[in-house]
């Protein structure tokens, strides 16, 4: 059975047609499929199928293990958002962005396409003068309406920062590693390891934490 | 799989112009939920220049799973109602402007709205449709345990909460509806209510009695959060006796209800004790050109339904105003 019914499929299309530049998806999988890998590998097929601009590859995390490297995955399922010069866009999905998680993997596809709000010249400058490895996890549950804000806001940054990972991580299906960041409430913003910031924050209290590293 | 997709979100907004200082608007209206929207759709329908200002488009409607009693859908998901009512304002040309909050309203002949980025809009009526957001319990340990076992969202965050001890403040709608979705997967759960019953539907209240892992403390109250980084036990008080508990728990969801987004016109229009704009059924408040309508006001019964009738009424009599004006 399709996961987009036909509704769906025709709102999707329709957004879509919006991507400017062509975007590739990395989806890694495993070979023996947990229950979640397989509805996020039949996600990513079936959205690569609703646009010409956008192009899949599917990779598996311990047979390619290069490339999983090279875009630091080290859990599935994962899909690398890449430019379509090939770079790394920095924004990585981890589990499947369902329910109201749709909403920032289609903000994701058209900001790496280049349909993107330009940013207020101040918070652009904070941006840029970010100089050291920056990596931000977003833990966030499918339920959760507010968490989409929490996630476009830290994929921003990566986007526009190539010193900036920014991850979405679908809790329930990582549950050792929210336990690991004691993650009891979503959205929950893990910026390296050290510091957090609880609730959808605005771009400028996310740069304020970043800048205390 | 659910995708709980906003399509609206991502429409091009060829009709939404950039809210101006330099214009002066026939109607400002702050807020964007079902009141607002409505209101626009009226304003802009009598050829009124209008402006709406708002903190989210949508409001309460899109943190709304499913909505059953809006006529005309049987059942809509709260994202997709949104989108309808978005879309119908959007085939006017309406100055527009989201994530902005308003700090200030000055009365005067002409009306002065103040954003908080220090924009001063100007308006020859105002309706405040602002709409209420979710009340803090405001007890020791609320505040720093926020977010690390302090739950203001039970659809958001209940999944952390599987084999775990918690409590439920609050014995509404939305407290019995947290109560449940937790009783399905926690230890236990103890739902605290400051009144002497339930004050939610009695189909909730019955679907919550089904399960045993539950107990409901009536006439009792919060008084404190306590952990060390983490929500480990709250102190309960029994409201007729004054004696005190301490209940373990891993977590305490606060469903107590909403607070209006009213601050701004504090001291400008007439609010009733907990600050609720007053206004007569014309939407009038006290002050000539300012109006009111949805949660943010007095009527009674906070409902998507309600909002959109008294938005509606809201902008007619505006509309008024202003031809009797001239």
């Amino acid at each position: 059975m399709p996961l987009f019914d036909e509704k769906i499929t025709k709102q999707l299309k329709e957004i879509l047609s919006q991507m400017q530049k062509d975007v590739k998806l990395v989806f890694f999988t495993q070979e023996i499929e947990c229950q979640t890998c397989r509805d996020a590998h039949q996600f990513t097929n079936e959205l690569a199928g609703l646009s010409d601009k956008l192009s899949l590859e599917t990779l598996n995390l311990v047979i390619d293990k290069d490339q999983a490297a090279k875009y630091a995955v080290d859990k599935v399922p994962a899909i690398v958002v890449l430019k379509d010069d090939g770079t790394d866009s920095g924004i990585r999905f981890f589990g499947i962005p369902g329910g109201y998680e749709i909403n920032s993997f289609l903000s994701a596809l058209l900001a790496v396409s280049g349909r993107v709000e330009p940013l207020p010249p101040a918070v652009q400058a904070r941006i840029s003068k970010i100089d050291k490895p920056v990596h931000i996890q977003v833990f966030v549950t499918p339920t959760c309406p507010y968490c989409p804000g929490a996630v476009v806001t830290a994929h921003r940054l990566a986007l526009e920062n190539s010193h900036v990972r920014a991850d979405m991580v679908e809790s329930n299906s990582f549950v050792p590693l929210s336990i690991k960041y004691q993650v009891s409430g979503v959205p929950k913003t893990v910026i390296n390891e050290t510091n957090d910031l609880v609730g959808a924050q605005p771009i400028t209290a996310l740069l304020d934490e970043i800048e205390k590293l | 799989m659910e995708f709980n997709l906003s399509a609206g979100l991502f429409v091009a907004e060829q009709n939404f112009l950039p809210v101006e200082s330099q214009t002066l608007y026939d109607v400002l209206i702050i807020g964007g939920g079902p009141a607002g929207m409505t209101a626009a759709v009226y304003t802009l329908r009598k050829g009124l220049s209008t402006a709406l200002v708002t903190g989210n488009v949508g409001g309460q409607m899109t943190e709304t799973a499913g909505i059953e009693n809006y006529l005309g859908y049987r059942y809509i998901n709260g994202n997709e109602l949104v989108d309808k009512f978005r879309e119908q304002v959007m085939q006017f040309g309406i100055a527009f402007e989201s994530s902005q909050k308003v700090q200030r309203l000055e009365p005067g002949p002409v009306h002065q709205v103040t954003l908080e980025d220090g924009r001063v809009l100007r308006a020859k009526t105002v309706i405040i449709a602002s709409g209420k957001q979710s009340k803090r319990l405001n007890i020791p340990g609320e505040k720093e345990l926020a977010g690390h076992g302090v739950a203001y969202c039970a659809i958001c965050d209940a999944p952390f909460y599987a084999d775990k001890t918690v409590i439920v403040v609050g014995g509404g709608n939305s407290g019995l509806g947290a109560a449940i979705d937790l009783a399905k997967i926690a230890t236990h759960v103890t739902l605290v209510q400051r009144r002497d019953r339930l004050t939610g539907d009695q189909i909730l209240i019955d679907k919550l009695a089904a399960y045993d892992n539950v107990r409901i403390l009536l006439e009792h109250e919060p008084r404190e959060i306590r952990g060390d980084g983490h929500v480990e036990r709250v102190l309960i008080a029994d409201k007729k006796t004054g004696e005190e508990q301490e209940l373990p728990a891993d977590g305490i969801f606060v469903e107590v209800g909403l607070l209006p987004n009213s601050q701004f016109a504090r001291g400008v229009v007439e609010m009733n004790e907990y600050n609720e704009i007053w206004v007569d059924c014309f939407c009038r408040t006290r002050v000539p050109g300012i109006f009111a309508a949805g949660d943010v006001t007095t009527v009674p019964y906070k409902q998507i339904i309600i909002a959109c009738g008294e938005g509606a009424k809201a902008a007619l009599t505006a509309a008024d105003y202003i031809q009797n004006q001239k």
